[in-house]
């Protein structure tokens, strides 16, 4: 793969940079910081590529444009942090029923509410899987550098179009603001999702066996959309038998897939007697953490860095379960991550959570504390 | 006139769900033969709802249809105007649905005169849930939610259009469905935001509660109480129905209904052409395109 | 350069500490080392304080945030006051002595920074490009080639000879004062 020269990139920049080369044309959102720099970038570089930058009245609207335009044929993607993330809730759900590709970014601040609108937490684990009401599947990414998150965005967008679903980048507000040096891939030469309307005649939108991309409106293809559960064609339908098929399906589209969309990244001992599992901004801390324990002093660690928080990466919690004493969880909340990690881990190993919760990240030396601790 | 164009509905998806009396089939019927008139192709036309009853209008029309959620399809719309320009969207809503939880989205969308047509089916009541009340509640009326009847003062969707930035504002009702039909045929062939506010009837969570009779007595009263906008003295009365004026009218026609009820100015309350968002849009587009063409090479810069 | 640089850079808002650290970062790039930028964000860099920082390494940089800078620029007062308690023992200290006039008993080398811009460039504004141009060369971070060219990448393209001059300016001022 061809690359373009070494550039110092801030996350929030290499996120727009992934939005683009991933085919992104079109983004609605509504300023608010840690985020208002992808804004910012799309309203400069998306009309230099023939795409569409609007600034919406709100976050809400902002959700609501972007399904619009998906609907419409253009790759998708809006940005906020807590409190837009909060007002876009319902509009993901509809985007999750209706089955529309698009892309949620949250550069996650401290909160709750206004909560301290510049300091960095990773409070939005959660809400990213539970958030918009109503029980469906989800798929969120959370990247722990300015390159994971330029490539994790083309990820995001690439899922998007094959699942026909949101997708949520949970960055946090130390990944999204600090500026690192990257090589991108050369311009254009990324694999991105091809869209194939081959079979229009015998065209469902929301056929119960494939997953067929969405035609865009205006290609002379009639169907309904909404976000009543719907039948194959999109019409509302409380046939029981339908609905059941209906609601099996959304979550079998992910579930089937958790292979490929589940993205891992292992450091470390080989036959690890304490692992760390985290995301985000915090791997960076676990790293420097890591580089003390297993390189310096050579003890038995290792670290699982969740690239995919959603679906939960359960296969790989499983299988350091049983081969660990302990299972160190460090994150910026009260615990969030730490007990989907208890569930899989199963009593097969201690689970600790390491967390943080002053609008700071938690340090190397806090978890190298915790690591001391498993070995004396 | 033309009849109602068959392929333009989806005919094995009626009967519909509306009950009988409510207004919402004849403003839908009146939208369908709007668009034969005005000769849209059925590929470029997209149809864009909210929630609520007017909004399952969405649902029986065979174009590209979208149903999305409470209060926000105009934002919908507009990202899909943006997306795909060539279309004529056409964006049904109820009263509340336009006018509450979508009042921010609708100021907006006018403001920026982005050409969408938006249809306000105005029961003034919320419909679906069971007759709670609108912004657009008249004063006294009673709902569920205001059983001794709403001291709230409801809003006048065409003033707060016109003041938001709308380019063309029509005033039609479910009782004169040639006339709603023009006024649509009108608010198509305006490039900006349009807003047709059509007044409808919903006999069961707003007429029996407030004793207005049958739905035909409903009907008959709208049709009464309606004036066409020519026919008014000055132009203030062009966009706030006057109480005076509803006296008057019914002097005139020898009625004896409420003097409370205020006459209906009905016909294009105004017509105000001005640039158009989305295509101002795209030229700004093309020329940036234009100017920004030497400049890539230099980003792109490419390293093995 | 030595093994890992934690640069900070602090001042008032205003004084373009935020910019010159990202030139800073963006010539570590050209010489191929790796670094990290960060930047306070917050009511605090509205008006009042600002500070930057800049982390170089030949190894990769996993935590971000800068624990002990072994270089601190201070452009005022209250930044040096805040700022100081953090400098580890042979952290190089340089003050803009036009705004920093106590510096206790804290070694420091001092320059009117702000006051010789003034008099020879009759530019306030490229202070900023002043005081980085004297950290670089005292602490050998980048070479005077990728600074040069960063600089030119991120000021206006109309100012780029006032920028060169207070590079050079900045070079003058270390060696002056050897
Ligand atoms: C966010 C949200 N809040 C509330 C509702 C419940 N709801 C559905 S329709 C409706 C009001 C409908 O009134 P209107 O818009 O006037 O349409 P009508 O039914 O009268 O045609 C309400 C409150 C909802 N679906 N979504
Ligand atoms: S409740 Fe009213 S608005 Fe809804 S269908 Fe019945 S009559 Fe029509
Ligand atoms: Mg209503």
């Amino acid at each position: 793969m061809k690359y373009r020269k070494p550039q110092l990139l801030q996350g929030n920049e290499a996120c727009v940079e992934g939005a683009l080369d991933a085919g992104v044309r079109f983004f609605a959102g509504y300023p608010i910081t840690p985020s208002t720099e992808i804004a910012e970038g799309m309203a400069r570089k998306l009309p230099r590529v023939g795409g569409v930058f609007i600034q919406m009245e709100d976050e809400i609207a902002g959700m609501a444009a972007v399904i619009g335009a998906a609907v419409g044929g253009k790759k998708s993607l809006t940005a906020t942090s807590g409190p837009g993330f909060s007002l876009k809730q319902e509009n993901i759900g509809y985007a999750a029923i209706a089955e529309i590709p698009c892309v949620i970014v949250n550069v996650q601040r401290f909160g709750p509410s206004t909560g301290i609108p510049t300091a960095p937490a990773q409070g939005e684990v959660m809400q990213a899987r539970w958030g918009t009401h109503g029980d469906r599947p989800i798929i969120a990414l959370s990247p722990s550098s300015v390159y994971e998150t330029y490539y994790l965005t083309t990820a995001a967008v690439n899922f998007s179009q094959k699942f026909r679903t949101p997708v949520i980048l949970l960055l946090d507000e130390v990944v999204g603001h600090m500026r690192e040096k990257v090589s991108l891939p050369a311009s254009g030469r990324l694999m991105v999702e091809k869209q194939n309307y081959s079979d229009i005649k015998e065209y469902k939108p929301f056929d119960e066996r494939k997953l067929p991309p969405l035609v865009p409106f205006g290609e002379g293809v009639y169907y309904h959309i909404t976000g009543l559960v719907h039948d194959e064609h999109g019409f509302p339908t409380r046939h029981p038998e339908v609905v059941v098929r209906f609601m099996e399906r959304l979550h079998r589209k992910i579930n089937h897939h958790r292979k490929e969309i589940i993205m891992t990244d292992y450091t470390g001992h080989v036959e690890p007697k304490v692992c760390i599992i985290t995301y985000g901004c915090t791997v960076r801390s676990a790293r420097a953490a890591l580089q003390k324990a297993y390189l310096q002093k050579r003890w038995p660690v290792s670290l699982l860095n969740l690239q995919t928080l959603w679906p939960f990466p359960a296969e790989e919690v499983k299988r350091l379960a049983d081969r660990c004493d302990y299972l160190l969880v460090p994150e910026m909340n009260m615990g969030q991550i730490v007990g989907e990690v208890e569930k899989y881990a199963h009593g097969k190993a201690e689970v600790l959570g390491i967390n943080r919760y002053d609008g700071d990240m938690i340090t190397p030396g806090q978890i190298f504390q915790h690591i001391e601790g498993c070995f004396s | 006139m033309k009849s109602l164009r068959e392929e333009f509905l989806r005919t094995n998806k009626l009967p519909h769900i509306w009950c009988p009396g409510c207004g919402n089939g004849i403003v839908t019927a009146a939208l369908v033969r709007a668009i034969g008139k005005v000769g849209f192709e059925q590929k470029d036309v997209a149809v864009v709802s909210g929630i609520g009853c007017s909004s399952r209008a969405a649902g029986y029309l065979n174009f590209n249809t979208l149903h999305t959620t409470h209060g926000r399809a105009l934002a919908f719309a507009t990202g899909l105007k943006l997306a795909q320009p060539g279309l004529k969207v056409f964006v049904v809503m109820g009263d509340g649905d336009a006018t509450a939880i979508g009042g921010n989205h609708f100021i907006h969308a006018a403001r920026r005169n982005i050409d969408l047509n938006a249809i306000i089916i105005n029961n003034h009541i919320y419909g679906m849930t069971g007759g709670q009340h609108s912004p657009l509640t008249p004063e006294g009326k009673k709902a569920t939610t205001a059983p001794e009847g709403t001291l709230e003062r409801e809003f006048n969707i065409l003033e707060l259009a016109v003041s938001a930035g709308a380019t063309y504002g029509a005033r039609g009702t479910a009782a004169q469905p040639r006339l709603l039909e023009k006024l649509i045929v009108g608010a198509s062939q305006n490039e900006g935001f349009s807003v047709v506010e059509a007044m409808s009837t919903c006999p069961v969570s707003y007429g029996r509660r407030n004793r207005l009779g049958s739905a035909v007595d409903m009907l008959k009263d709208i049709k009464q109480r309606s004036v066409s906008v020519e026919k008014l003295e000055t132009k203030a009365e062009t966009t706030r129905p006057r109480r005076d004026i509803a006296e008057e009218g019914a002097e005139e026609e020898g009625e004896t209904h409420d003097k409370q009820e205020e006459v209906i100015p009905v016909g294009v309350i105004f017509s105000r052409p001005a640039p158009e968002f989305v295509e101002r849009y795209y030229r700004g587009l093309n020329k940036e395109k234009e100017g920004k063409e030497g400049k890539e090479e230099k980003e792109g810069q490419v390293e093995s | 350069m030595v093994y890992r640089q934690e640069i900070m850079l602090t001042g008032a808002g205003g004084q373009g500490l935020i910019l010159a650290s990202i030139i800073l970062a963006d010539a570590a790039v050209q010489d191929d080392k790796n670094v990290v930028q960060t930047q306070s964000y917050g009511p605090e860099a509205r008006g009042g304080e600002s500070m930057a920082g800049v982390i170089l390494d030949i190894d990769p940089i996993y935590y971000p945030r800068i624990t002990s800078p072994t270089v601190l620029l201070s452009m005022n007062q209250q930044s040096f006051n805040k700022y100081i308690k953090r400098a580890g023992e042979n952290c190089l200290v340089i003050v803009d002595s036009t705004f920093v006039e106590d510096v206790g008993n804290q070694p420091a080398y001092s320059y009117p920074i702000t006051a010789r811009t003034r008099l020879e460039l009759e530019k306030e504004i490229v202070a900023n490009i002043v005081a980085l141009s004297i950290v670089n060369t005292m602490a050998d971070l980048v070479s005077r080639q990728a600074l040069q060219e960063s600089v030119l990448k991120y000021t206006p393209e109309g100012s780029s000879d006032l920028n060169l001059q207070a590079l050079e300016l900045g070079r003058q001022l270390t060696h002056s004062y050897d």
